[in-house]
């Protein structure tokens, strides 16, 4: 089992008082599987991804990835977690404006001390990057950032890949290219996938999916 | 550079193996040292020794008043030569230093002056004899002298008239300070009767006395373990005197040399051990002003204790100089002088 | 990971290299001020202190030949023989050196080399070749002789002792001068009888310019003072933006794992090598600053001491270590808020931005919470404070406070302005600025603090030197001065100067204890010299005919302060009680001072002989005068002082005073400049998607380069606004806190205006050139990067 999420609680608070984001959420997923998470705005999908991803802890509840419980960790063991074994990939892509394109791609992989220089050459080519190397990020186009931070994340050979509306920023067919991309790149590397989306047609390519209302499994 | 730094370095020449009070204890190349045995001539021995280090002409008196107030009188002139000669004009090697000062039972009146030799403005002659330095002086012919010197809030001008012999202490004036052989030419005049007029604030005051004039010089007169001395100039109801001196030693053991004078003035020197001074009590600065003083020899067992236990000279180089009472097995006056307490 | 995390961390300055600029001059202009005026302050301090104490001048009474020659060697010892405890000085010129040759066994302490130190020895010093002591650069000029180098040394003055300077100068067994020393024995003959040639010169007049310099010092402390606040004003600002900026990318770091604390800790030692770097440039910044600067200095004090004071620098390692410690430490504060920050900044925080304004508005709150205790607290302390303690603290809390309270009270004003406002674009004009003011925030308290620095001292300078001024009217109203040894001459000037001058007015004095504070006491003749220049700090009708009818007496400030005494107290003189009708005004004066009337004088102090008399009479005649005082009537020149000199050179002090003042004022003005620039620049380019809207809707991008200028210059002009009471509560409390407690008088404040329109102006100037860049790069945004925020959005 690489991921099991069990009986998930996190409240944040608002203005206006509390609010329950999670009320209690089970999921699995196995290596090689891909999870689709759906759901209205609001209904604590990307909330969940942030827990799994160690960005943010839950307030009651298990999340055992590779038998390790993260819940449980620190700061520093989180985000070694967030280096080796997990790699997310943002919706606003979030790279770093002043590294040229091929920093971008190896930094995550040379954070973990997991770089494997084949290995990204391989995705830089797959990704069709290799003509943007020595560029900046604000040279390149919406599509061609989500690529470079695809290919950052699937450089230190994650075990688990978290997107959140990788492709929300993109329009349909550049949105459509940058998928295929990243569902075949994850298979071969054999790791497990967790998306987040609202588009039916996404949700639709992945093995299982799970819908989220107020903060349950729908 | 100011004055006391300056003295201080003058008076010990060699500050990083300065040893002793006031350098006293430090040996410098080039100058004469005392021998056993010296042969004085007078007058000359009465001027000064430039080939020695150190030199003083120090006297001092008690005094009393018509009303039977006790006074203490002091007029010192300290001699430090950088060279051992004479010199002349500025460049002279010799510096002179000038203490003053006047004890009543509640006052204690110190002044002090300094002076560069070559230039006129202080020394000492043989013949005529003279001493000064600024505008105090000490000159006569030993058989009569005349004495004057004052600060800010005090003046004297005194006759003095020689009633008995020198007194030569030690080995016929070969004084002995130490076990190790350091020693000074040492010799007194403890016989002369003093009168003269006090200028005190409170206004003048007519007094008469006795007067006490030490003559030493020397070019290390202290060993370099010894930090201090305790010294008693006393005399007797009877007409006799006694002058004793305890050096103290920093192993705790210490050296005392005394010389015992008879009324008529025949001198018995007594060597280390004979002469016990024993501090009794200290004063508010933990400076002893009372002493047990014995000299079995001649059954003496005495208390000494100060006329004013405030009698500190606040010179560049302090110490306790003042008139003394003598009680006990005889009854006299006399004066202390202790260094090597601040 | 270390070093992938300080790639990503530096690559952020190569791709934004005006950024890393701003930092690194923010931190270099701040410690530079800070180092400028230190340096200028300890050099100045320094050279003052070398001359005075060089031969104690001003504190001693000198004995000096009449006839002004040298006199012989002989006279010194005749002197001390008779009881007088003088010392000898010898001076003379060799190869461009001063050559001061002293006594040191008779010299009073404090006199001559500062003190003694490894070289000196007293065996060499007294005889032999000799030592000399100086500075490096004396030294120099005297290869030839053995030196003791004393940095603290008076420039070009070389002391040493009195037998080699005769010999150095070939003028053996000469003496110049004889210094008297405090505590003379009792019974001294008079001087006529032992050396009738000689004449005593008083030491009065020095020491009282020596007090008025010591406020000159204040002045330039209390400016260090404000540059401090200033400069770390400034290097928060920098290191605030630096992190600001970098929020986004230390978000993503962590994002893709990198821990808090290693980022915390590559940052902050990011920060300090930078600390390091532009403190190092600052300091020597500040050290051409003050090089610069010092000349006036130098020639201020040059002035006062007609003597020499070093005009170049010496690099002091103190300034370089309170330089660095400025930069380092200055960096360290505003470093550790905003690392504090970081680390409490939720990772995730993009996804709350309401949460975020909800804690900019919380500090808001907490800030004008602090703002407004630190105010309330300067207004208890305006109210009571008495000490030099008290009144820093009062600035300190007036300053800081005010600076909290400047962006709330620009929020206000422009919410209110806003609403008063019209048309669209006036609104979305106030609107915008509001929504920009947090990020100037820091630039206009800087600009805040650099104009109320200005208004403060310039008003104390001001103020100082009017007083000054007038009262050196007051006090040197006679056109000549002369000095009587002897009631011969006394008898010899009255019959020579009766016929031809205007008047001539005794000054004669005696010190009595006026309410347990020694006092000088004044008999002065009734004449319209005095009724005219005076100038009372308050006093009932008639003062002068009451204090010259013998009834009244009129007292100083000091003594008043002192001993709580005002008009209608009574105080006894000599045992008659005269009641005091007039408090008057003393600068520079140390102790007590009373005026009585010249007969109730003559009748309380019969055995006083004036020995000064001021004379009046046409200014044109005073050096035809003085000539024939001395052929005529035997009085030499040398006892007369012809008052234009004293006071033209006194007032000299005063402008040069103000030359260094303007100097650095113009110097803090750019500073505070510099950092509107830098904000503005750092905002501009957040501001585009900001303006995208309001150019898409209709304003030409050379309108909103306009209206970006335009914003720069009102906020200037509310900063201004500002700090102008701000000033002045500042100056107040320099002159009417801090003075009194350092030196026992107020002075009074005065206004100026006009002074205060050209700093506004210079302030004005300042905002708009610093807008000027920023702006036109504005206007010139090319449309596509205007429509790229459009296109870019989500």
């Amino acid at each position: 089992m690489l991921l099991r999420v069990t009986d998930i609680h996190k409240t944040y608070q608002t203005a206006d008082g509390p609010f329950a984001v999670l009320r209690g959420i089970d999921l699995t997923l196995e290596a090689g599987e891909t999870l689709a998470l759906t759901g209205e705005s609001g209904s604590g999908k990307s909330t969940l991804l942030h827990l799994i991803g160690g960005l943010d802890t839950p307030d009651a509840g298990q999340i055992v990835l590779q038998d390790q419980d993260i819940a449980a960790l620190d700061d520093a063991a989180r985000a070694a977690l967030r280096r080796g074994i997990v790699g997310v990939v943002f919706q606003q892509f979030n790279l770093i404006p002043s590294l040229r394109i091929a920093d971008n791609i190896a930094f995550q992989a040379r954070l973990a001390g997991q770089h494997d220089a084949a290995w990204v050459k391989t995705l830089t080519d797959r990704m069709g990057l290799s003509a943007q190397l020595s560029k900046y990020p604000e040279q390149l186009s919406g599509g061609q950032q989500q690529r470079v931070a695809i290919a950052r994340t699937l450089a230190p050979k994650p075990r688990l890949v978290l997107a959140d509306e990788p492709t929300g920023n993109l329009d349909e067919a550049t949105a459509a290219i940058v998928m295929d991309l990243m569902l075949e790149l994850v298979s071969e590397a054999g790791a497990g996938l967790l998306m987040v989306t609202h588009s039916e047609a996404l949700a639709s390519r992945m093995s299982r999916r799970l819908h989220l209302k107020a903060g349950r499994v729908a | 550079m100011n004055v006391k730094m300056l003295l201080l370095m003058c008076w010990m020449p060699f500050a990083a193996q300065a040893q002793g009070f006031a350098g006293l204890g430090t040996q410098v190349e080039g100058f004469s040292v005392p021998q056993p045995d010296p042969t004085f001539d007078f007058p000359a021995d009465h001027g000064p020794h430039n080939d020695y280090r150190i030199e003083w002409w120090y006297l001092t008196a008690n005094l009393k008043g018509a009303d039977g107030t006790d006074y203490g009188l002091q007029w010192t002139l300290f001699r430090s030569a950088l060279a051992p000669e004479a010199g002349a004009g500025w460049a002279a090697p010799q510096l002179w230093m000038g203490h003053a000062a006047v004890t009543t039972p509640g006052n204690h009146y110190v002044s002090e002056r300094f002076a560069r030799g070559g230039i006129g403005q202080a020394g000492v002659t043989a013949v005529p004899f003279a001493a000064w330095i600024d505008d105090w002086e000490l000159s006569g012919d030993w058989n009569t002298l005349q004495m004057r010197a004052g600060g800010p809030e005090f003046a004297y001008d005194m006759q003095l008239t020689a009633e008995g012999p020198l007194i030569f202490h030690g080995d016929n004036g070969f004084s002995e300070k130490s076990a190790a052989g350091q020693a000074s030419y040492y010799y007194s005049q403890p016989f002369f009767a003093i009168e003269g007029i006090l200028q005190l604030p409170d206004g003048d005051i007519a007094v008469t006395g006795n007067a006490w004039l030490d003559r030493e010089w020397s070019s290390q007169p202290l060993a370099d373990n010894q930090t201090g001395w305790d010294w008693f100039s006393l005399s007797f109801d009877s007409g006799a005197k006694l002058m004793g001196f305890r050096l103290q030693q920093t192993d705790g053991v210490n050296f005392t040399s005394a010389t015992w004078i008879s009324p008529e003035g025949e001198a018995t020197p007594y060597s280390d051990g004979a002469l016990q001074a024993v501090p009794l009590a200290v004063n508010d600065a933990d400076v002893p002003v009372r002493w047990q003083v014995t000299l079995p020899d001649k059954g003496v067992d005495v208390t000494v204790a100060a006329i004013n236990d405030n009698a500190w000279m606040t010179t560049s180089v302090p110490y306790w100089e003042g008139p003394v009472t003598v009680r006990g097995t005889h009854a006299g006056i006399g004066y202390l002088e202790m260094t090597g307490y601040d | 990971m270390t070093k992938a995390t300080l790639q990503a961390l530096l690559s952020h300055w190569w791709r934004n290299p005006l950024q890393l600029f701003t930092l690194l001059a923010g931190l270099a202009l701040a410690t530079a001020l800070w180092s400028g005026v230190q340096a200028v302050n300890a050099e100045a301090r320094a050279s003052y202190d070398a001359a005075a104490t060089t031969l104690g001048e001003g504190q001693y009474d000198r004995l000096v030949r009449r006839d002004g020659q040298p006199m012989a060697q002989d006279t010194y010892i005749t002197l001390r023989r008779a009881g007088w405890l003088v010392s000898p000085v010898v001076q003379g010129r060799l190869n461009g050196v001063r050559i001061v040759g002293i006594e040191p066994l008779t010299a009073p302490g404090g006199i001559g080399p500062v003190a003694p130190q490894e070289g000196a020895d007293a065996a060499r010093f007294l005889s032999g070749e000799g030592q000399l002591f100086g500075n490096a650069d004396t030294a120099s000029r005297l290869p030839e002789q053995a030196f003791v180098i004393t940095p603290e040394a008076a420039p070009g003055t070389a002391v040493t002792d009195i037998g080699v300077a005769q010999r150095l100068l070939d003028r053996q067994g000469q003496i110049d001068t004889l210094i008297v020393l405090s505590g003379q024995p009792m019974g001294q003959p008079p001087l006529a009888d032992i050396a009738p040639d000689l004449a005593r010169q008083s030491a009065q007049g020095g020491s009282d310019i020596a007090r008025l310099t010591d406020s000159f010092h204040l002045n330039l402390t209390a400016f260090g003072l404000l540059s401090f606040a200033v400069g770390i004003f400034i290097v928060n600002g920098a290191i605030g933006l630096a992190f600001e900026q970098r929020r986004p990318v230390v978000r993503t770091l962590r994002a893709l794992g990198v821990p808090l604390r290693g980022l915390v800790v590559l940052m902050g030692a990011e920060l300090m090598l930078f600390a390091l770097i532009a403190g190092g440039a600052g300091v020597a910044l500040g050290y051409v600053v003050a090089a610069l600067l010092l000349p006036d200095v130098a020639a201020t004090l040059r002035g006062l001491y007609g003597a020499d004071v070093s005009g170049t620098l010496q690099l002091r390692p103190v300034w370089w270590l309170s330089g660095l410690a400025i930069a380092l430490g200055g960096t360290a504060v505003a470093a550790s808020g905003a690392l504090y920050q970081l680390a409490q900044m939720p990772l995730l925080a993009a996804a709350q931005p309401r949460a975020l304004a909800m804690a900019a508005g919380k500090r808001a709150r907490f800030q004008g919470i602090v703002a407004l205790g630190l105010l309330c607290a300067a207004g208890i302390l305006m109210a009571t404070a008495n000490g030099l303690l008290s009144g820093f603290a009062l600035l300190a809390t007036l300053l800081i406070g005010a600076a909290l309270a400047l962006p709330l009270v620009l929020d206000r004003v422009l919410a209110g302005l806003s609403r008063l406002a019209k048309s669209m674009t006036a609104q979305w004009f106030w609107a915008d600025t509001r929504q920009q003011l947090p990020g100037l925030s820091l630039a206009l308290m800087a600009l805040l603090l650099a104009m109320a620095a200005n208004v403060g001292v310039s008003t104390m300078v001001s103020s100082f030197r009017l007083t000054f001024t007038d009262f050196l009217d007051q006090r040197l109203a006679s056109e000549l001065y002369v000095e009587v040894e002897d009631t011969a001459q006394l008898a010899a000037l009255v019959d020579f100067a009766s016929p031809r001058a205007d008047a001539i007015l005794p000054i004669q004095s005696a010190e009595v204890m006026i309410a347990d504070q020694p006092t000088e006491v004044f008999g002065s003749r009734d004449h319209a010299t005095y009724r005219d220049n005076w100038v009372f700090l308050e006093n009932t009708a008639a003062a002068w005919d009451r204090t010259f009818d013998g009834e009244a007496i009129l007292i100083n400030e000091q003594l008043a302060r002192r001993s709580g005494l005002s008009i209608g107290g009574v105080v006894q003189v000599q045992g008659q009680a005269f009641p005091i009708v007039g408090v008057y005004g003393d600068y520079g004066n140390p102790i007590g001072q009373a005026v009585i009337g010249e007969d109730a004088f003559v009748r309380l102090f019969p055995q006083v002989i004036p020995r000064r008399f001021g004379l009046r009479m046409d200014p044109a005649a005073v050096p035809g005068f003085v000539q024939e005082l001395e052929e005529k009537a035997g009085i030499p020149a040398t006892q007369s002082v012809d008052q234009a000199q004293i006071k033209a050179i006194s007032l000299a002090i005063f402008e040069r005073t103000f030359t260094v003042t303007t100097a650095l004022n113009v110097l803090t003005l750019a500073v505070a400049g510099f950092a509107i620039l830098m904000s503005l620049l750092t905002l501009a380019t957040m501001r585009v998607p900001q303006l995208a809207p309001v150019w898409a809707m209709g304003l030409t991008r050379r309108q909103i380069g306009w209206l970006e200028l335009m914003r720069a210059m009102m906020l200037a002009v509310l900063t201004a606004i500002v700090a102008l009471p701000l000033g002045l509560a500042l100056a107040w409390a320099l002159l009417a806190v801090v003075n009194v407690a350092a030196f026992g008088w107020k002075l009074p404040m005065y206004l100026f205006p006009l002074d205060y329109a050209r700093l506004g102006f210079f302030a004005l100037l300042a905002a708009a050139l610093a807008a000027l860049w920023p702006a036109r790069r504005l206007a010139r945004t090319p449309p596509a990067d205007l429509l790229k925020v459009f296109s870019n959005e989500r």
